[in-house]
């Protein structure tokens, strides 16, 4: 066998590598792609939109109550993990607040206790005020709060998103601009 | 018979595993590694197969969908004929599979099996640990219950604190927005085919690799490891004194697999199978979520951390544990092996255990959370209303309707986040009760705008009963030489405006 031989298949294997490398390229380009769609989908606040609570009167003045809404994405195999909570406090007239659910802290379903105007959290012992401020415990901050408007009788909030730390932020501006 | 070996012959000549098995079964073991210490592996080996099989046992039934999968488990638990019992087994068998494959890493950590040249075999074991937990995690998810959801919220709020990427990391563990039906059918690709597939390639790596290098010899105070002569010595050892492990060492192994097995089955016979728990329904918020048994201890460790250092040791600690546990036979590889010589290890090894331990203990009875019901459900203890006043007896009232009793035991039922209140009167002055109540402190909520002024005396009147007979209550020094030098005057107003 000459040398000639042994730089030929050398070659030959390079370019079988190469070729077996471009496949894997543009296979894993769709696969990567594919992977990381919900991160695309909810790119730029897509997961967000405004959804209806009900009417006013069904929220009295000066009171706080767990309020159902579905979420606006949701398939068909979701089961009753699209039916999501929150609480609403209305203040006065069409001045509201609405909280998630969801602890700050780490996400756990947090209960109100209107005879001492504190919402609890069962597993970590977060607390806050009604107005949703910390009040105790380790959560690192107060209540998320979805932003509202009032239309047409009906109390709006814009959802969508299990919000945590890092998914609340974009909401946090949101509700600084609606409730000026 | 000799058809049988004719049989046997046909498929050696064409499989060629012949010589393979004969060195497997013969390979030699040094006599005193022959030892029920010995036994661990093999067992996590044997538990993994059980956990396979009876997960695809379980697959024929589970439907891995948001909106079934409860109903499908209900299904299993009270439809399918034993159903109940696989389910029981798989639960088991993963508790099981996580308490041996520890016990096997703090075995192999204290005989010093995991330096030179067994390096490579401790740190696959390392990720077959982080696997194993996995597929504890991935499981509990998949038993689609109200635990398993909010564990996922859980996980995702701890996936939030990750700085500038956090969402992006909340929506691939989520697989969408919120927790829903592509969230559970991720975790159901991780638990069954993933991870699986992952464990089955690093347990046969580590199973190649224990034997290619043989089994660590039993460590012997002074008698050290040299990456320059450890070969030689350990051939020379397993030739000299030490046997096939067929049937030297293996009949060990066996026995205590039976053992392992049968405590598993016996479990599940007993103890039954693990919930599930209420509907993964998000809007039922009476409800209390709890991880697994082998996860207490994180979420322990959640509700006691300072808040500033827990995003820090959410995602540092993590990176400093695992890095260690790689890194530990680069800088230890060489040296004693004898867990009687190397304090350090032992020390840290107990430390590790009783803080898990402890923190384990402390989630069972989780003092940190406030007990939700206990204002409605705890009646205040009958002696601490006996000859009281009708205004204390009006401040108990308040007691429970404000929830103090969430947080607050008094008479050994309530809440434990903070104080017993049972000597409270000893330890706290009227003013300072007064103060503690309106403006709270110390992780107390402030009380002051949920509480008008009678209500404030009432509840501070009761309060102040509370204290020991044989121990008077807390008095203000100053207060009480005030009163003194009031004494005097003719004494008219209700005993309400006084206090005020």
């Amino acid at each position: 066998m000459s040398e000639q031989d042994n730089s030929r298949r050398d070659f030959f294997v390079k370019v079988g590598l190469l070729l077996n490398g471009l496949a894997v390229a543009v296979l894993a380009t769709p696969v990567v792609g594919y992977l990381i769609g919900p991160i695309i989908r909810g790119g730029g606040g897509k997961y967000r939109q405004w959804i209806d609570l009900g009417e006013l009167d069904e929220f009295p003045e000066g009171q706080t109550r767990l309020a159902k809404y579905k979420n606006p994405i949701s398939n068909a195999w979701d089961g009753k993990t699209d039916d999501l909570p929150c609480w609403v406090r209305r203040i006065q007239g069409e001045k509201f607040q609405v909280f998630a659910i969801n602890c700050a802290h780490l996400g756990c379903p947090v209960r109100w206790f209107a005879q001492s105007g504190l919402f609890m959290c069962p597993c970590h012992g977060g607390v806050y005020y009604q107005d949703g401020s910390r009040a105790s415990g380790p959560p690192p901050r107060g209540l998320f709060e979805y932003p509202y408007k009032v239309e047409g009788g009906h109390l709006m909030i814009e959802a969508g998103q299990l919000p945590t730390l890092s998914t609340e932020a974009s909401l946090k501006k949101r509700s600084g601009e609606c409730q000026g | 018979m000799s058809r049988l070996k004719a049989i046997a012959d046909w498929f050696g000549e064409r499989l060629k595993i012949g010589p393979a098995v004969r060195e497997t079964v013969t390979h030699p073991v040094p006599r005193k590694s022959a030892s029920w210490f010995y036994v661990f592996g093999s067992a996590a080996l044997t538990v993994f197969i059980l956990q396979i099989f009876t997960g695809i046992m379980l697959a024929l039934i589970y439907v891995p969908s948001a909106g079934q999968a409860w109903e499908s488990l209900q299904y299993l638990n009270h439809g399918v004929t034993l159903g109940w019992y696989l389910r029981a087994v798989h639960g088991w068998g993963s508790n099981f599979m996580v308490a041996i494959v520890l016990i096997h890493m703090v075995q192999v950590a204290l005989f010093g099996a995991y330096k030179f040249p067994r390096e490579l075999t401790w740190i696959v074991g390392v990720f077959l640990l982080l696997m194993t937990l996995g597929m504890a995690f991935t499981g509990q998810v998949l038993r689609f219950d109200q635990d398993a959801y909010w564990g996922l919220g859980i996980g995702a709020s701890i996936c939030g604190r990750v700085p500038f990427i956090g969402a992006w990391v909340v929506h691939l563990l989520l697989g969408g927005p919120i927790i829903a039906g592509d969230t559970l059918s991720r975790f159901f690709a991780l638990h069954v085919f993933v991870i699986p597939g992952l464990l089955i390639g690093f347990v046969s790596l580590h199973l190649l690799m224990v034997l290619k290098l043989g089994i660590n010899e039993w460590p012997m105070p002074g008698r050290l490891v040299r990456r320059s002569t450890y070969l030689q010595e350990y051939s020379e050892l397993t030739h000299k004194d030490g046997m096939p492990f067929v049937p030297g060492a293996v009949w060990k192994d066996m026995i205590f697999t039976s053992i392992i097995i049968a405590s598993v089955l016996a479990c599940a016979a007993i103890f039954g199978p693990y919930g599930p728990s209420g509907q993964p329904d998000p809007t039922i918020v009476q409800t209390v979520p709890k991880p697994d048994f082998f996860f207490e201890w994180l979420y322990a460790l959640l509700a006691l951390l300072p808040p500033q250092m827990e995003t820090p040791a959410l995602l540092i600690g993590p990176v400093v544990i695992i890095g260690f546990l790689i890194l530990l036979p680069f800088f230890a590889g060489e040296g004693e092996k004898s867990w009687k010589r190397r304090p350090i290890a032992v020390v840290t090894i107990l430390l590790t255990a009783v803080a898990l331990g402890t923190l384990t203990h402390l989630a069972s009875y989780t003092p940190w959370s406030p007990v939700m019901d206990a204002w409605s459900g705890d009646p205040v203890p009958v002696q601490y209303l006996k000859g009281r006043s009708p205004l204390e007896r009006v401040g108990s009232a308040v007691f429970q309707e404000k929830q103090c009793r969430n947080c607050h035991s008094i008479g050994g039922s309530g809440g434990q986040r903070g104080p017993a209140l049972d000597s409270v009167a000893v330890r706290m002055t009227h003013a300072q009760l007064v103060r503690q109540v309106v403006q709270g402190g110390g992780n107390m909520p402030a009380y002051g705008k949920q509480l008008n002024p009678a209500e404030v005396a009432a509840l501070v009147a009761f309060l102040e009963t509370l204290h020991p007979p044989n121990q008077p209550p807390a008095r203000d020094a100053a207060h009480q030489m005030s009163t003194e030098l009031e004494r005097p005057k003719p004494q008219t107003a209700n005993p309400v405006q006084a206090q005020k």
